[in-house]
């Protein structure tokens, strides 16, 4: 079995975004870039999966973006995959959904995938499109928001999950495409042997350009921050200054302090 | 402009958040027309074009089959901008819808400007302004973002679809029930809620101490309920509960959009972050910026008093 993971690498959101000088974008330079949370859980099933099917599946794991990204291709070889695959570039932002995932099933069209995971969505397009427009473009099935993976006999039952807690039960026969939700398992951190190993694995490398056949659906026009609502107040400064006038406020607009 | 709205059915029934998409066509200045793969006795309250198609035969769920109808409806009513909610249902069909027609798909859309699209990207905390370049456009608009106003209305002009060809590569075997809630946070008064931010599983006893303090019950984010630091019965947001207290203390939580949803409704909003952009901001009504362990010990101990 062949099984293709999708990773994006994106910043922490709890920094501070300023715009890049493209207008359509965030500046690079002071952001702290870790694996797309979603994808974690996609790199975990899939060495999951190698694991309990007797370690023959064999796992590549893919990220486009610039040369930073290798920092989360080494994280994903360090969890177990076999070997990971970069494709350069360094205007990914400028590429719309469509064509992340077009690039995604060039590279992925003429390799006999089984199996693709990829995340449900990544955390700072958040357009939740890539895994089922590639699973569209391969011609292979796909269920997307999966917080249940199981496989076997040639057959995926899956729980996907809809809103306020119902969750719908699935069967996808292979080839398919599964995105994964948060809490589909619980991924692991490298550890120091698995880290020295995997500086061992393969590392391959190609220019976009070998994988780009398709223009852009969509362009992004303006990146900005919304409009501050305001109304809310802002307390700063010491914690037990705060603590005093938060009582106060509490008092004064609930009911439920006295 | 001819906008082609994709109503959701669940369990047997139209979901309500189907007449949002009205909204969204009305703002987009558009004709509107439905398409529900459902049952005639649950229609949309709409006095348009409906095309349906017989949910006993086609199933609630099934993304192969339901594109097709959905693809079988746009082209009938040659539709420019076929609408989705961003739900569960919308963004696994819309891609494929969007990929059938080679059109450009915009999620999560939060308003239009100008014939562009403005939508949600970096956890909530930046917005982007997108215009598609294809002739045909496949959208989901964020949940809440275009509210229905009034009651809706009308009696549908139904036109029914059917398709020979239903195979796929996809089976939907059945839903599975919400686990059973031990405690109903729906009709708390005070709820305090720990998130990420907490830091650690021990921390949960520091917001619970608050939430007692309080006279309140604790409640918690999503990241905090898989990491099992509290149980699923205190998730508030999408895919946990929707509450509406007279106090809401969010704790070390960054406010996306999923939960937001379960709580914005909420009398009164406090929140407790290290980061003073933070999304969880654009609801409260008092924002403490301050590390959420120092923070919430001398607030419970003045409660005490
Ligand atoms: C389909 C779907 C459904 C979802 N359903 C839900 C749902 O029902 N409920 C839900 O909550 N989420 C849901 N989510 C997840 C949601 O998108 C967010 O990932 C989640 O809400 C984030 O939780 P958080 O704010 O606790 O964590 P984070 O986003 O990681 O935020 C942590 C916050 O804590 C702050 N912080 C960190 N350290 C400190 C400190 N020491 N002191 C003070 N502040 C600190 C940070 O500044 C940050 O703002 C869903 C997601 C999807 C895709
Ligand atoms: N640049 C990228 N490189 C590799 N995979 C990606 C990239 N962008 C998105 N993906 C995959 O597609 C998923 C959904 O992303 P999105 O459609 O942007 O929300 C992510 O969770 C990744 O698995």
């Amino acid at each position: 079995m062949k099984i293709l993971v999708c990773i994006k690498q994106v910043p922490d959101m709890e920094s501070r975004f300023k715009v890049n000088g493209s207008g359509v974008w965030y500046e690079e330079t002071d952001l702290a870039f870790r694996m797309n949370e979603y994808d974690e859980y996609a790199v975990e099933q899939a060495v999951q999966l190698k694991e309990q099917s007797g370690n023959t599946p064999d796992v590549t794991v893919l990220s486009i973006g610039p040369g930073r990204v290798v920092e989360v291709l080494k994280k994903a070889l360090a969890m177990g995959c076999d070997r990971a695959v970069h494709i350069q570039d360094d205007e990914y932002y400028l590429k719309d959904s469509w064509q992340v995932a077009s690039i995604i099933s060039a590279y992925a069209k003429d390799k006999n995938f089984d199996m693709v995971f990829t995340g449900m969505q990544s955390q700072d397009r958040g357009s939740a499109q890539v895994g089922a427009t590639v699973a569209e473009i391969l011609g292979f099935s796909c269920a997307t928001t999966l917080v249940s993976f199981a496989y076997g006999d040639n057959v995926i039952t899956a729980k996907r999950e809809l809103e306020g807690g119902l969750k719908s039960v699935i069967k996808l026969r292979l080839p398919a495409v599964v995105t994964c939700q948060l809490g589909l398992n619980t991924p692991r951190y490298p550890t120091l042997p698995n880290i020295m190993k995997a500086k061992k694995k393969e590392m391959l490398s190609h220019p976009v350009a070998d994988f780009l056949k398709e223009g852009a659906h969509s362009v992004t026009e303006k990146f900005y921050p919304p409009a501050k609502k305001g109304g809310g107040i802002l307390l700063e400064g010491d914690v037990n200054d705060m603590a005093d006038r938060l009582v106060g406020i509490l008092k004064e607009k609930t009911a439920v302090v006295r | 402009m001819k906008a082609l709205l994709v109503c959701e059915y669940r369990e047997g029934k139209l979901l309500d958040s189907s007449y949002e998409l009205l909204a969204f066509a009305d703002k987009l200045g558009a004709e509107k027309s439905m398409v529900l793969i459902g049952s005639e006795a649950a229609g949309p309250r709409f006095g348009g074009k409906v095309y349906l198609a017989d949910v006993a035969k086609y199933g609630e769920y099934n993304p192969d089959v339901h594109k097709k109808i959905v693809l079988e409806a746009a082209q009938r009513e040659n539709a420019d901008c076929i609408v989705f909610l961003h739900s569960s249902y919308g963004w696994d069909l819309a891609p494929r819808v969007a990929a059938a027609l080679k059109a450009a798909q915009v999620s999560e859309v939060v308003s239009v400007v100008d014939g562009k699209f403005e939508t949600t990207c970096c956890n909530g905390k930046m917005r982007r302004m997108v215009s598609p370049k294809t002739a045909k456009t496949v959208v989901t608009i964020q949940t809440g973002a275009f509210s229905f106003m009034g009651d809706p209305q009308g009696t549908p002009h139904l036109e029914k679809l059917d398709l020979p060809d239903t195979a796929s590569s996809l089976e939907f075997v059945g839903y599975e029930a919400a686990e059973a809630k031990d405690v109903d946070l729906t009709k708390a008064e005070v709820i305090v809620s720990a998130g990420r931010g907490i830091g650690k599983k021990d921390n949960v006893q520091t917001i619970a101490a608050l939430a007692k303090a309080l006279g309140g019950e604790l409640g918690a984010s999503r990241p905090v309920v898989d990491a099992g630091w509290v149980d699923h019965s205190h998730q508030v947001g999408t895919t946990g509960q929707t509450v509406s207290p007279k106090l809401y203390v969010a704790c070390g939580i960054s406010g996306a959009i999923q939960h937001l949803a379960g709580m914005k409704k909420s009398d009164f909003v406090v929140a407790i972050n290290k980061d003073k952009d933070a999304p969880i901001g654009e609801v409260a009504d008092v924002l403490v910026v301050a590390d959420v362990m120092q923070f919430v010990p001398a607030l419970t101990a003045r409660l005490q008093k």
